[in-house]
């Protein structure tokens, strides 16, 4: 306990002021007060914490070992005697008599006061889980806890972090820098997503991740195990994680006991008006410990603009009162910037604009209302975060300048304000600005080449310069380029975009994802530059799938771009209900099956059963909700999803072949079913249907499949590329082949060269009319190595796909229980 | 008409998927109830102004759907379809509060207007 004590110079008489907290608010408003009227209070200051008065903020650098006490020192014990006023530090008030006017604090001294400052901050939630009470479990608000936390660190070990929001990455990082092996547990699906939206939350925990910071989000904890000390955290999935250290940054409290008990009105803060008086006029109250026009804050900048009010009034003078403020959040790790401002959860009649420059990591969003900035989040490149809070709380229309916001405050500066022109604003950057991030090439390089050697088209920059040669993303920029200094001469180049959300078309993208490692679809959206937040109903399912075939077994399929069929695993009809249709190996069935499909159309009242054109029978009719009870009924019975929904392997039809036919030469129905097993579950471009003939009278329809057998006395012949449809088209014959076995392996091979190569959506027929057949041949009938190599691939990701969709979700429990209910029913 | 809007709690926000939707049943008809990537909540009838499309199963992209049936796409605040095509789906209001949905009702009278 320290205290700083004088006699006080101008004696008794001047009226006391009691502050109940030593932080950054309480202090702030002192501040404010001797500024305007030094030496009217005989102040008195109490604090819980054994110490001056320090930067708050600046633990997380304290933590890291950037800065030390002494650095982040606001008011050191001479500021306290020389202005006169007494402090009791560690001596925490405990109560307030508000009818005697006086505080008593924790070592019995007691204060009379004529005006009460409340300045009490707030206090870290603690999340009531078992073992939340073991020592190494530590918070994130003040020195001693900075002081825990450094001195576990001291020998290395785990961290867990609880809550990836602003203190916990901050916590997160600073131990990390001091050695120790950190895991951010987050529960919401992205980090900060108080500060930062979808696209801007996926960086930053990239980001953390390059640096070695381990982030799971969705991560709900259910116990913090340990005897005499935390041993490790526990998920409520069962995921175990090892701790020498807990820190749980799970969000904060306003600190309102004191005030509560004193009859002060409390409701999630100390309930202040305009001028910070609470409910008893002698009672002022500031900082996060407050509640203002139903608002906590929990930042310094609207709490030194309630300090200045509550200065003002302490100082008797004129003041138009606080009036609440709008927030902007910078994130205090070293090399990593972020910004966010206002609300930018978009909302009725908003408008985004969204800029990404792959190249140098950034990711920008303003969202408008009525021509006026609303909110912002920036990523990677923060600079002009301070403009855009000030156009945010001006209010200031800025519809005029709708294109070139992005562009930032120099270019405005530069006379581009006004320019509603994206080429304009390419032309008014300056010489040096960097176009092309990947191969460092400025904008001047390419204007002197445009000029110097008469270039016209991008194809020809690109050679000359390399801009744009690499990962492609600057080629917009450069048209921009091409189009100032060509005029109307110049025509951009036709590229066939994937949608109106990118500028890239299938074939880039699915280059791209491979070439740097793109792994999600924020990710992807992120490194093409994606011009709107989320895509679209075009784009997102082929994104989905173009991950999904480049990195199998790593890729988790993303359910919301999925359309609703491939989503439900069942097909969607006009009225809403939906269609099933099992599994029939080469379109074989038998009694048990049989009896399954009809006591469960019973049962379910399933008004339809139809034999489909693919040899297997469809259930008609399905309710949403009875799904789940379908499936499992046809499970038992051992029958699995039929992918009659799917951009993947569809039937394979089959005729009776040797085993029966007088005229057939091999066994169609039994290679039809083992095509069938080694095939299905797989995801295509687009569908893919099979069929396997006992002999060339091809009872099967082999050739108008995507991949067709019909067998001959010698062997195989091998069909591909056909299809029925509006547009039929036969196939053309791939090759020979003698044996079973070549059978399997060729159509593994085509199979994965088709999901390889084609764009998505493309059927086998278009694809194969596009590339060529000798294209084909020359990958896998020529090519005996590639054709092993593709055929092993297939089998790799099969590997990884081929479980029933429908077993996964006939259970009603776990991870899709919700997906067939209702959420709520109302009167 | 005198209407009353009664606020009712329909659950919480996480039980709704991102980028998806849940559907309401009331006695009007169903409520497709969806959540953007940015978590904010729509609600409208679930039946696509082309034919009745139940737009809760469609793929949910910025502030719009795309009906599963034919691909109209409909915008989330007003319920209108936008592009070439034209028409329009009912909207509920519906806010955020404390992480949970709630639906602006209005009671349900036989044979008065789907809200
Ligand atoms: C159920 C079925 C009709 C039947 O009762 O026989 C059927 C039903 C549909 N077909 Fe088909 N096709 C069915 C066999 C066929 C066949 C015959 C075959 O597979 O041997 C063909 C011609 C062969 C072919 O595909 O090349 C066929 C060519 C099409 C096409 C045109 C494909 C093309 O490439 O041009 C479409 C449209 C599309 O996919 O875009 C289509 C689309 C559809 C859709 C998925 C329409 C839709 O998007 O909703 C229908 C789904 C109804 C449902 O919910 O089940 N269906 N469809 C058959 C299901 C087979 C199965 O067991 O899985
Ligand atoms: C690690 C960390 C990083 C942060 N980073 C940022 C940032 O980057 N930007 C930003 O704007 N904000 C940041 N903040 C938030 C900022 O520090 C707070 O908003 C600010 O300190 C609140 O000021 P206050 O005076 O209301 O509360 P405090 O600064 O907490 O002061 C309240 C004081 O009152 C004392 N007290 C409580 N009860 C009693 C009692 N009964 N008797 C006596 N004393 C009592 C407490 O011990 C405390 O010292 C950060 C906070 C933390 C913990
Ligand atoms: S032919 Fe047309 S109507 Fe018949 S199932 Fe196929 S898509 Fe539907
Ligand atoms: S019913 Fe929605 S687009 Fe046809």
């Amino acid at each position: 306990m320290t205290h700083i004590s004088h006699p006080s110079p101008s004696g008794a008489g001047r009226p006391r002021l009691v502050v109940i907290g030593n932080g950054m608010a309480g202090i702030r408003a002192v501040e404010d007060l001797l500024d305007r009227a030094p030496g009217l209070y005989d102040i008195t200051v109490f604090g819980a914490e054994p110490r001056v008065n320090y930067n708050r903020i600046m633990l997380s650098p304290l933590l890291s070992g950037e800065k030390s006490f002494t650095d982040i020192v606001l008011n050191d014990a001479d500021w306290y005697t020389a202005n006169g006023i007494t402090l009791h530090a560690g001596d925490p008030v405990v109560s307030i008599d508000r009818l005697g006017r006086k505080v008593l604090a924790q070592s019995g001294t007691e204060v009379p006061y004529d005006r009460l400052l409340i300045a009490t901050g707030s206090g870290p939630v603690i999340i009531p889980v078992p073992g939340h009470d073991l020592p190494g479990v530590v918070t994130f608000r003040d020195v001693d806890d900075v002081d825990k936390m450094l001195a576990a660190a001291g020998g290395g070990g785990s961290a867990v972090v609880i809550g990836g929001g602003l203190l916990g990455l901050e916590a997160a990082v600073g131990l990390q820098s001091q050695g120790m092996d950190v895991t951010v547990l987050h529960l919401a699906d992205h980090v900060m997503e108080r500060q930062l939206d979808a696209s801007a939350g996926h960086l930053l925990a990239e980001e953390l991740e390059r640096r070695g910071v381990r982030v799971i989000t969705g991560a709900d904890t259910a116990e913090i195990a340990g005897d005499d000390h935390v041993r490790a955290v526990r998920l409520k999935d069962g995921t175990e994680i090892p701790a020498s250290l807990v820190v749980m940054a799970v969000g904060i409290r306003p600190n309102t006991t004191l005030a509560a008990e004193a009859g002060i009105d409390v409701e999630r803060g100390i309930v202040v008006d305009d001028f910070m008086t609470t409910s008893d006029p002698a009672v002022l109250a500031v900082g996060e410990c407050v509640q203002h026009r139903g608002q906590c804050y929990g930042l310094v900048q609207p709490l030194f603009e309630m300090a200045k009010v509550v200065g003002a009034r302490l100082a008797g003078l004129e003041t138009d009162g606080y009036a609440g403020s709008v927030t902007s959040t910078k994130l205090k790790v070293t090399g990593v910037d972020v910004f966010s401002a206002g609300d930018f959860s978009g909302g009725p009649g908003t408008e985004d604009i969204v800029f990404r420059d792959a190249g140098r990591g950034v990711y920008k969003r303003l969202v408008l209302e009525d021509g006026r900035v609303k909110g912002a989040v920036l990523y990677g490149d923060t600079a002009d975060g301070a403009w855009y809070f000030q156009l945010l709380k001006a209010g200031e229309d800025v519809s005029d300048r709708r294109d070139t916001l992005l562009f930032g405050q120099a270019f405005a500066a530069a006379g581009g304000a006004g320019t509603a022109n994206p080429t304009d604003a390419v032309a008014a950057l300056p010489d040096d600005a960097e176009i092309c991030g990947c191969n460092g090439v400025c904008k001047g390089t390419i204007t002197k080449a445009i000029a110097e050697h008469g270039l016209t088209t991008l194809e020809e920059v690109k050679a000359r310069t390399k801009a744009s040669a690499s990962c492609g993303s600057c080629a917009g920029l450069m048209e921009g380029l091409l189009a100032h200094a060509l005029g109307d001469g110049y025509e951009a180049s036709e590229v066939k975009a994937l949608c109106t959300c990118t500028d890239h078309d299938h074939d880039s993208i699915r280059r791209l994802i491979k070439a740097k490692t793109l792994k999600s679809i924020p990710a992807v959206m992120q490194a093409l530059e994606w011009k709107t937040p989320d895509g679209c109903a075009s784009c997102r399912p082929a994104l989905n799938f173009y991950l999904l075939a480049a990195w199998p077994g790593e890729y988790v399929d993303h359910a919301a771009s999925r359309f609703v069929n491939e989503r439900l695993h069942a097909n969607i009809q006009k009225d809403g209900t939906y269609s099933v249709v099992p599994r029939m190996w080469g379109g074989l069935t038998n009694p048990r099956e049989l009896r399954a499909i009809a006591d469960v159309a019973d049962k379910y009242d399933i008004p339809t059963l139809k034999v489909t054109g693919g040899q297997r029978i469809d259930l008609l009719g399905v309710k949403k909700e009875d799904l789940p009870g379908v499936w499992a009924a046809l499970n038992a019975a051992g029958m699995v999803s039929g992918h009659a929904y799917g951009k993947s392997l569809r039937t394979v039809k089959t005729c009776v072949g040797s085993e029966w036919c007088r005229f057939g030469t091999q066994a169609s129905m039994s290679i039809g079913m083992s095509l069938e097993r080694m095939t299905w579950g797989s995801w295509t471009p687009h569908k893919f249907k099979m069929a396997v003939s006992g002999c060339p009278r091809n009872c099967a329809e082999a050739t108008i499949k995507d991949f067709g057998v019909v067998a001959t006395d010698g062997g195989f012949d091998l069909y591909v590329g056909g299809n029925g449809g509006m547009k039929v088209r036969a196939c053309d014959l791939l090759c020979k082949v003698t044996t079973e076995d070549e059978v399997h392996e060729y159509v593994g091979a085509f199979m994965q060269l088709y999901r390889e190569e084609a764009r998505y959506l493309e059927r086998t027929a278009p694809w194969i009319e596009r590339v060529g057949l000798d294209f084909v041949r020359s990958r896998m009938v020529d090519d005996a190595g590639n054709r092993a190599a593709l055929h092993a691939r297939f089998l790799d990701s099969q590997s990884h796909s081929q479980s029933d969709p429908w077993a996964e979700r006939a259970t009603p429990c776990g991870q899709h229980a919700n997906d067939f209910k209702t959420l709520a029913s109302v009167e | 008409m005198d209407q009353i809007i009664t606020w009712t709690d329909i659950g919480p926000l996480t039980d709704i998927p991102r980028q998806g939707a849940r559907t309401v049943e009331h006695p009007a008809g169903r409520i497709a109830v969806f959540r953007t990537i940015d978590d904010q909540v729509f609600a409208l009838r679930d039946a696509c102004p082309h034919k009745q499309g139940p737009l809760s199963e469609g793929i949910v992209h910025g502030q719009a759907v795309t009906c599963p049936l034919h691909n109209w796409v409909i915008d989330l605040v007003s319920g209108q379809a936008t592009g070439p095509d034209e028409g329009c789906t009912g909207t509920i209001p519906a806010r955020l509060e404390d992480g949970r949905v709630v639906l602006g009702l209005v009671p349900w009278r036989e044979g008065a207007a789907h809200g």
